[in-house]
């Protein structure tokens, strides 16, 4: 058995496509390949696919990680082709290594996320807001009937220049740890703007060092 | 008109408000996209339902493989959206577009819908109505669309007459690709919409209804269909291929769940046995199979094309399968450790169903399903499905203890001269089934009773018998509420009014049209949706248009009544179905015409075919006599 961890972009039509969807696409993908996928044992076994994070509906993402668990010990290169091969639209291997069998699962290492955020309307007060939300020293909020503080789970927010159709962006870092994660629709609503008229993006995954 | 610009820009601002963006984005593994300026024919495949249900539709699948390996054709999809995203594209004025490229429908040289039940009309003129395209046939001119139509629903075409251009009578394999060479030939020469009309009728297996003209009694009953134009055929005979061709394996993979989202292989077309009320038994005759070595390459390739991890072998009875022994030992063995579920559904009431379920390992999860259709010896005979009581428990007895905790059964209420007692029957054997459960592994056993309602459908030996009416079915169904529950025991039904509609859809004749137009005025869409459906607009339509549907389904109809479908032949002679019919009222069963030919019909229609087709191919026996005069490979020379 080898442990293998993938890290791919998830991008056009395969932004529509949530998390269990994407867990099955990839399940998919691994039998194109004819890649010999390890499936738990029992009444009803299930493929050893572990997604470090779920990426909400929408959002596209450059640097997700997936690990994944083969029963017969292959070559990278080989798993690598075999993949290319198969994947879907949408989905892209950038990087792929083999990891300790091990390692504890994806999800307990995430520390934080960053985003990438174009605002698909104009947004001439984006510097001033950004700059309240940051010098704010709690930013209560409600999310599903819970209140919380959305303010420390904000790292850092920078403006970025404007994409190529001259629309604002943000690189956005948040908290992703478990029972501790930041949403970018919560900070663009904090900012007072309408989070179905922004794009997402996943820029990375930043995993606990060591 | 809409560029692919204009509505991707659309859809960019919308996609993440509505339910289950993935139904409009296309973009899936094994989809073809074509570069649209270079490929003369553009051709748009529309199943007239969500996204998440046409996906698992083989026929569109068939097609969609088989016309994009023409290299002047390109298939595209459309599905019906759903309410919310009909709303969206109505407030932005976007027509309804094709998944793969996002073109405009309205683009598109012609559009197939397929039509495989009744239920789905008013979605198809939703549709057309979505995709700015005028509804009715008569609007349209050079520039619009040809609208096509085939599948199930279409063997009773009137209902659909004025919206739909031509019918497609039986199987499409072939008779698209005519189609296609016919309207590439008529767009060459520029000719007027007409002369396209009434090319694609001499088209064997096409029906172009705006050619005939349907005359009536006073009494409302149909007095004749007339063809205004020599090129118009009298009856039109249904289209089949002599053989089976490669079955398709690239489907497309939906990155959503979606209902029977699996590989499909057909591995018989057709059915033997001859159930009286079966309508697919009867229009997709003569049985042809695909032989064990096809079915498990084209296992494996569709395997390897698409990643699934589950298989449904296909067929009407997958027990009438020649070599099924050698079938399930196959697949078993070439596809065992892959962590594959393969299904192999419609297995006689036997206890070697079980062996063969076994075999596969199908998983355990779902249940095991049988159709014993009626719960007495007596009403199975006239059913023509006979099977004993005490076979079906012996069976229940081997599914049970073979490690099934569920056992679903499938009734039908409402069978031509059905008592009360006939329906107590279905709770008692439905008792004494769980009973037998019981005593093998006690509380865990499960009997899910399905029923529904039977209609007599066209083209069966009981299409002239009446339906039920909403008040007998009420009591039927209650009765079975009340008796069959308890622990163990689930009962699920079709409500009353579902059925309604289906039967006055499947009986209508071409005033029905104005019915369906006049309930989708009134807002009826989405009408095989539970929750969607609308019985008192149908109601309403009845009454706008100044029908009485129990004219259609309450009224036992004289076996010399000409029916508003005799004018499409399935090949099967009415004479054949009239004396099956007679057959049921004195309770004779007919054998699996396996073993026996009956005549019924099929084998002169389509001589030529069976010819050219030896052997084991077909189930009917072979055609030994010489040819004959009147017996052409194009039953339509049989009219020159």
């Amino acid at each position: 058995m080898i442990r293998i961890r993938i890290t791919f972009a998830k991008t056009s039509a395969m932004r529509y496509t949530g998390h269990l969807d994407l867990h099955r696409a990839w399940e998919r993908t691994f039998r194109r390949a004819g890649l010999p996928l390890a499936y738990s044992e029992g009444f009803n076994p299930h493929p050893r696919l572990n997604l470090a994070s779920a990426l909400p509906l929408g959002f596209t993402g450059a640097g997700e990680v997936i690990d994944a668990w083969l029963e017969q010990d292959l070559p990278l290169s080989e798993i690598q082709a075999a993949l290319q091969r198969a994947l879907p639209p949408g989905l892209q291997v950038t990087q792929i290594e083999t990891v300790d069998l091990r390692l504890p699962a994806l999800q307990t290492e995430l520390e934080a996320s960053e985003y990438n955020l174009t605002f698909l309307e104009p947004f001439p007060e984006l510097a001033d807001r950004v700059q309240a939300l940051l010098s704010a020293l709690s930013l209560p909020r409600q999310r599903r009937e819970r209140d919380y503080d959305l303010r420390p789970l904000i790292l850092d927010i920078q403006i970025l220049p404007p994409d190529g159709l001259d629309r604002p962006q943000l690189n956005v870092r948040l908290v992703a740890r478990e029972g501790a994660t930041g949403r970018p629709e919560e900070v663009i609503a904090a900012l007072g703007y309408d989070p179905q008229l922004v794009r997402v993006h996943r820029n990375r995954l930043l995993f606990r060092v060591g | 008109m809409h560029t692919p610009v204009e509505i991707e820009a659309f859809l960019e601002r919308t996609l993440l408000k509505v339910q289950k963006p993935a139904r409009y984005t296309g973009g899936e593994i094994n989809q073809v996209v074509k570069d649209w300026n270079h490929i003369p024919t553009k051709i748009a495949l529309v199943f007239p339902d969500l996204y998440d249900l046409g996906m698992s539709n083989l026929g569109l699948a068939i097609l969609y493989e088989l016309l994009n390996q023409r290299p002047d054709v390109l298939a595209e999809r459309a599905y019906a959206p759903w309410s919310d995203m009909e709303a969206e594209l109505r407030a932005a004025s976007i027509p309804l577009y094709s998944l793969e490229t996002k073109h405009p429908l309205a683009a598109f040289d012609i559009i197939g819908f397929t039509l495989p039940y009744e239920t789905l009309y008013t979605n198809a003129l939703n549709i057309l109505d979505l995709a700015v395209i005028p509804l009715f046939s008569a609007q349209r001119n050079e520039g619009h669309p040809l609208v096509i139509a085939g599948g199930h629903a279409a063997y009773n075409p009137e209902p659909m007459y004025p919206f739909i251009d031509a019918f497609v009578i039986g199987e499409g394999e072939e008779v698209i690709e005519e189609i296609v060479d016919i309207q590439q030939a008529w767009k060459r020469c520029g000719a007027s919409r007409q002369d396209l009309l009434l090319s694609l009728a001499q088209i064997w297996g096409v029906y172009v209804p705006s050619l005939y003209e349907a005359h009536y009694h006073p009494d409302g009953v149909l007095s004749h269909l007339e063809a205004r134009f020599p090129e118009a055929q009298l009856p039109v005979l249904k289209r089949i291929v002599g053989k089976l061709p490669p079955a398709p394996t690239h489907f497309i993979v939906p990155y959503i769940d979606t209902v029977h989202n699996r590989a499909p292989v057909e591995i018989t077309r057709g059915c033997t046995r001859g159930c009286r009320f079966c309508h697919a038994g009867i229009v997709s005759r003569p049985v042809r199979e695909r032989s064990v070595t096809e079915i498990v390459e084209t296992i494996e390739q569709a395997l390897g094309n698409t990643g699934y991890e589950e298989v449904g072998l296909l067929s009407l009875s997958s027990s009438d399968y020649t070599d099924i022994v050698k079938l399930v030992e196959a697949v078993s063995q070439r596809f065992v450790g892959r962590h594959l579920s393969i299904s192999l559904p419609s297995l006689r009431i036997e206890s070697f169903s079980v062996d063969l379920m076994d075999a596969l390992k199908d998983s355990r999860r779902s249940g095991f399903t049988l159709a014993p259709e009626a719960a007495t010896e007596r009403m199975r005979d006239i059913i023509n499905k006979p099977v004993s009581t005490r076979q079906l428990l012996d069976t229940a007895r081997a599914i049970y203890s073979r490690g099934w905790h569920n056992l679903k059964l499938y009734f039908m209420i409402g069978h031509p001269s059905e008592t009360i007692e006939d329906v107590q029957a279905i709770s008692d054997l439905c008792k004494a089934v769980l009973a037998e459960g019981r005593k093998l592994i006690g509380r865990r056993a499960q009997v899910t009773a399905g029923v529904s309602t039977f209609i007599p459908k066209p083209h069966t030996p009981f299409q002239w018998v009446p339906c039920d009416t909403l008040e007998q079915i009420t009591i039927k169904l209650e009765l079975l509420k009340r008796s069959l529950r308890g622990p163990g025991l689930k009962l699920n039904w079709n409500s009353p009014e579902d059925t309604m509609l289906e039967a006055w859809l499947s009986r209508g004749d071409r005033r029905m049209a104005e019915v369906v137009y006049h309930a989708w005025l009134g807002g009826a869409k989405f009408d095989a949706w539970k929750d969607r459906f609308r019985f008192d607009i149908w109601q309403q339509a009845f009454a706008t248009v100044g029908l009485d549907p129990a004219f259609y389904t309450h009224r036992l109809r004289p076996l010399e009544e000409l029916l508003p479908w005799d004018h499409i032949s399935t090949g099967v002679r009415k004479k054949y179905l009239a004396d099956d019919y007679l057959r049921s009222q004195q309770g004779v069963t007919r054998d699996d015409c396996r073993e026996r030919c009956y005549a019924c019909g099929i084998l002169p229609s389509f001589a030529g075919l069976r010819r050219l087709n030896t052997g084991d191919v077909w189930q009917c026996p072979e055609v030994k006599s010489p040819q004959g005069m009147a017996e052409r490979l194009h039953p339509l020379a049989i009219n020159k």
